[in-house]
C-alpha cells in the first residue's frame, strides 16, 4: 500500500466529498449574499468647484444591487455624487469583523475620506466607534440611534422611521386584496421588523377592520431559501398579498410574482421583478439625507461640536422615506386614498399608533388618548404584534 | 515535507501547488480580462495593496490570523484521513464559551446586572484571557471531538456530519444571544454582554495586528511538531495512509480519531475566543463571517502541512485584503475577491490528480539484484 504520495495522503474519495459539500455550501451561503450582475463604475464623479473635493466613502454589508437596504444606500450615494465637489469612494460586500475597520482605515488613509457613512447597524460596535476614536477628525455617519454618552462625539446618526409608509402600503393591501387574507415575510422579531408588521397591519385594519395577516419569520435576514418557502406556504393557504421586511426582498417579490399574488416591497423599489403583482412599497430615500450632510459639511459645519445634529430623524414629512410607484394592480381609487394619507402623515393630522391599540392577544398596549409619534422613544419597546396579526413573536 | 529525506518529493509537494496557483493567476487574468480590466494592472494593484508596505503588510497580516488557526481544523484530521470542514461551529462555540468564561471572570456573572457592570473584578487580565483561550479551545475541541467519535463509534460521514454542525453551532449561540445570555442593552442585533475593555485581547506592540496572529503561528508550529515529529504523530499519518494496517499494527485508532478530532476544533476555538477578545468584544452574529469556511480552503491549498497553512493564510489575507482596493481603485466588482478564491480552490483541488504524474519527481527505478537462487515460492 506504500506508495509515493503517504506523506500527505488523503483517499480521493475523501477529497471529492470534502469538494462537493464544501462546494454546496459556498454556493448557498457566501454566492448567494452576492447577487449577480456586475455593477457599474460610479466613483470619481468629483466636480471641482472648491477646490479639492469632499472625499465621502460609503461602506455596504451587502451588494449595492441587492433589491434591498443596500441598494437604498446606494442609491442615496449615487445622489450625492452627482453633486460639485464631492468624490465617492465605495466599497461593497464587507462583513461586519475587523474587515469593516479595515475597509474605513484604507479609505481614510489612502483615499483621503474625510466623512464615511458605514451603512449596517452591525458596523457601529466596536468596529464605527473605535475607528472614530482613532480618526478624531474624521465624521462618521451610522445609519442608527446607538450614539451614546461616552462615545466619540464625531459620529453621528441618522435614521428613518418607516411606521407611516407600512401604513400607507397596508392600506393599499387591504384595498386591493380579493381573498381577505394578508400575509408578511419577515426576517428577525425584532423592534424595527415587528413595528413594520404592526404598522402594515394597523394600515390595512383602517380600511377593512376585520382582516388578518399571517407572519412567518424566517430567523435571519439573509436566508433566500427560506423566505422562498415562506412565501410559498403564504400563497398555499390562499393568501393573495404579501409584505416583506428581509434585507433584500427579491426573492420574495420574485415568487409572489411566479404564485400570480400581489407583493408589497420594502428598502428600494423593486417594482422591477414583479411588473405585474408589485403594488408600491415603503422605500428609503437615504439621498435626501446625505445632500443635507454634504450642505452641512461644506459649509464647514462639525457633528463633534453640535453644528450638525447628532441624530437626524425623520419620515415622511422629511422626505426620508418616499412610497414606491404604484404597480398596475392598484386601482385609481386607492391611489389617491395613498396620496390623500400620505398628505395626512405629512400634515400631522394622522398617527399611526394612536389609542386604543391591542396586541394579538387581547392585551391593551397603547391606551385610548394616547399617541405616540414614530420618533417617540417609547416606540423603540414595541416587542408585541398588533391585533390582526396571525403569529408570535417567541 | 521539510523533514523528508527525499527531495523530489519536497520539490513535487511544493511545484505542484505552486504551479496551481501559478494557473489560478491565469485563470483569474482571463477573468479580469473579460472584466475589461488589465490583468497586469490588477496583480500590480493586489501585490501594492496586500504587501506593499508595512501599514499595508499589517492589514494583511490582520485577516490571516483566524485563518492560521481554523485552516488546522480540516488539516490536522485530514493527515489521519478525515475531511472535516466544521471550522465555523467549532470557531462559534469557542467563541461562545470564552465570552461565558471572560464575562464570568470579569463581572461575576454573564449576564451582569447595572451594579455589577460598575464592578470589574480584580482577576488580573492575563488571567482571564488565559481562562478565555481554555475555554474556547475545549468548547471548540469537544465539539469536533462529537464528529470523532460519531465517525469512529458509530460510522457517521464525518464531512457531513461536521458540515451539519456548524449549523447547530450557529443556531445554540443565537439562541444563547437571543435569551440566556442576552445583553438587553442591544436592542437591534441580540447580543451577549460586552467584555470590558481591561480584558480585551491587546494588539502587538507598536502595530494594530492583534496577538491572536502569535496564537496561530505558536499553534502551526506546534501542530506541525506534533505530526511530524512525535510517535502520536506518526501513528496518526499511520492510521491514515492505512487504517486497516494501522489496526492490525495494533495502532488504538479510536482514540487517535477521537483526539486528533479534539485538537482540530481546538484550533478553531481558540479562533473563535481571538475573535470575540480581540476584535468583537461580545458574542453576536457577527462571529459568522466565513473564517471557517475559507481556513477550508486555506488547508487544502497548505495540503494539510500546519507550517504552509501559515504561509498560505497568509497569501490568501492578503488576497481578501486587496479586495477593497480592487473596488475602489479599479471598479470591479465586490464579487472579484470570491471569484479569485474560489479559482484558486478549484484549480488546487484538481492538482490534486497530478501527484505522481510527472517523471520528474519520481525516484530513478534501480534494478533490484536477481534474488537469491535459495529464496523460493512457499505454495500455500
Amino acid at each position: 500500500m506504500s506508495t509515493h504520495r503517504n506523506i500527505i495522503y488523503v483517499p480521493r474519495r475523501q477529497v471529492i466529498r470534502g469538494l462537493l459539500a464544501t462546494a454546496a455550501f459556498a454556493a448557498t451561503t457566501k454566492l448567494a449574499g452576492c447577487s449577480s450582475g456586475s455593477e457599474t463604475g460610479t466613483t470619481d464623479t468629483a466636480g471641482d468647484a472648491s477646490g479639492k473635493p469632499l472625499t465621502i466613502g460609503f461602506v455596504y454589508v451587502g451588494a449595492k444591487d441587492d433589491y434591498g437596504w443596500n441598494q437604498a444606500h446606494a442609491l442615496g450615494a449615487q445622489e450625492i455624487a452627482k453633486l460639485p465637489g464631492v468624490k465617492l469612494v465605495e466599497q461593497a460586500s464587507v462583513p461586519e469583523t475587523k474587515e469593516v475597520q479595515e475597509v474605513m482605515r484604507s479609505m481614510i488613509e489612502q483615499d483621503g475620506a474625510t466623512v464615511i457613512f458605514p451603512t449596517s447597524f452591525g458596523y457601529f460596535n466596536p468596529h464605527v466607534v473605535e475607528m472614530a476614536k482613532q480618526y478624531p477628525d474624521v465624521q462618521f455617519f451610522h445609519c442608527s440611534t446607538l450614539w451614546q454618552d461616552g462615545m466619540p462625539t464625531n459620529i453621528g446618526n441618522y435614521y428613518a422611521d418607516t411606521d407611516e409608509g407600512q401604513f400607507i402600503a397596508g392600506r393599499v393591501a387591504a384595498q386591493s386584496t380579493k381573498s381577505g387574507k394578508l400575509g408578511f415575510v419577515a426576517a428577525k422579531p425584532v423592534n424595527p421588523v415587528i413595528r413594520n408588521i404592526n404598522g402594515f397591519i394597523m394600515g390595512a385594519r383602517s380600511v377593512k377592520p376585520d382582516i388578518k395577516m399571517q407572519v412567518i419569520f424566517t430567523g435571519d435576514w439573509n436566508v433566500p431559501v427560506k423566505e422562498a418557502e415562506a412565501t410559498n406556504s403564504l400563497a398555499d393557504q390562499g393568501i393573495d398579498v404579501i409584505g416583506v421586511h428581509v434585507d433584500s426582498p427579491k426573492v420574495v417579490i420574485e415568487t409572489a410574482e411566479k404564485r400570480g399574488i400581489l407583493s408589497s416591497g420594502y428598502h428600494a423599489d423593486q417594482s422591477a421583478l414583479a411588473p405585474k403583482g408589485y403594488l408600491t412599497g415603503t422605500t428609503y430615500h437615504w439621498g435626501q439625507i446625505y445632500k443635507e450632510y454634504v450642505e452641512q459639511i461644506k459649509a464647514g459645519k462639525k457633528v463633534a461640536d453640535g453644528g450638525i445634529v447628532r441624530i437626524a430623524q425623520g419620515s415622511l414629512k422629511e422626505g426620508y422615506i418616499q412610497m414606491a410607484p404604484f404597480g398596475p394592480a392598484v386601482s385609481d381609487a386607492t391611489k389617491k386614498d395613498a396620496e390623500a394619507t400620505t398628505g395626512k402623515f405629512v400634515d400631522g393630522s394622522l398617527v399611526v399608533y394612536t389609542g386604543e391599540i391591542k396586541d394579538n392577544t387581547g392585551k391593551v398596549r397603547v391606551p385610548k388618548g394616547t399617541t405616540y409619534k414614530v420618533s417617540d422613544p417609547e416606540l423603540d419597546k414595541v416587542d408585541w404584534l398588533a391585533n390582526g396579526v396571525i403569529g408570535s413573536v417567541s | 515535507m521539510f523533514s523528508s529525506t527525499n527531495w523530489r518529493k519536497t520539490a513535487e509537494a511544493i511545484a505542484i501547488p505552486v504551479g496551481a496557483l501559478l494557473f489560478s493567476l491565469v485563470l483569474f487574468g482571463l477573468f479580469c480580462a473579460l472584466c475589461g480590466k488589465n490583468p497586469l494592472a490588477v496583480y500590480g494593484l493586489i501585490y501594492k495593496s496586500a504587501f506593499g508596505n508595512w501599514r499595508a503588510f499589517q492589514g494583511t497580516l490582520l485577516r490571516s490570523a483566524p485563518l492560521m488557526l481554523t485552516a488546522l481544523c480540516t488539516a490536522l484530521p485530514a493527515r489521519l484521513g478525515l475531511m472535516i470542514i466544521g471550522n465555523e461551529g467549532a470557531l462559534v462555540m469557542g467563541g461562545l464559551a470564552s465570552i461565558i468564561v471572560g464575562l464570568t471572570l470579569s463581572f461575576g456573572s454573564v449576564t451582569p446586572n447595572a451594579a455589577q457592570l460598575q464592578q470589574v473584578s480584580g482577576i488580573p487580565s492575563f488571567v482571564v484571557l488565559a481562562g478565555m483561550a481554555i475555554a474556547g479551545i475545549i468548547a471548540g475541541g469537544v465539539w469536533i471531538a462529537i464528529v470523532g467519535a460519531l465517525r469512529h463509534y458509530r460510522a457517521v460521514n464525518e464531512t457531513i456530519s461536521s458540515l451539519l454542525m456548524n449549523y447547530i453551532a450557529i443556531a445554540i449561540m443565537n439562541q444563547l444571544v437571543g435569551g440566556p445570555i442576552k445583553d438587553p442593552g442591544e436592542t437591534i442585533k441580540a447580543s451577549s454582554f460586552a467584555l470590558p475593555e481591561v480584558n480585551r485581547l491587546a494588539n502587538l506592540p507598536a502595530t494594530r495586528i492583534h496577538f491572536g496572529l502569535l496564537y496561530g503561528i505558536i499553534v502551526c508550529i506546534l501542530a506541525y511538531i506534533l505530526i511530524q515529529h512525535t510517535t502520536f504523530g506518526f501513528a496518526a499519518r499511520t492510521a491514515g495512509g492505512n487504517v486497516k494496517a494501522a489496526r492490525i499494527a495494533g495502532l488504538p485508532v479510536g482514540k487517535l480519531t477521537i483526539i486528533i478530532c479534539f485538537l482540530a476544533g481546538s484550533c478553531a476555538g481558540l479562533a473563535g475566543m481571538a475573535e470575540v477578545a480581540a476584535v468583537h468584544g461580545r458574542v453576536n452574529e457577527s462571529l459568522v463571517a466565513g473564517y471557517g469556511y475559507t481556513g477550508i480552503l486555506v488547508a487544502f491549498v497548505a495540503r494539510y502541512n500546519p507550517i504552509a497553512c501559515t504561509l498560505v493564510a497568509i497569501l490568501l489575507g492578503g488576497i481578501i485584503s486587496s479586495g477593497g482596493a480592487l473596488q475602489r481603485n479599479l471598479e470591479m466588482p465586490d464579487a472579484t475577491v470570491l471569484v479569485f478564491q474560489g479559482l484558486v480552490f478549484l484549480v488546487i483541488l484538481y492538482s490534486d490528480s497530478l501527484y505522481g504524474r510527472f517523471k520528474i519527481f519520481k525516484e530513478p527505478v534501480i534494478t533490484a539484484p536477481p534474488p537469491p537462487s535459495t529464496s523460493t515460492t512457499v505454495p500455500v
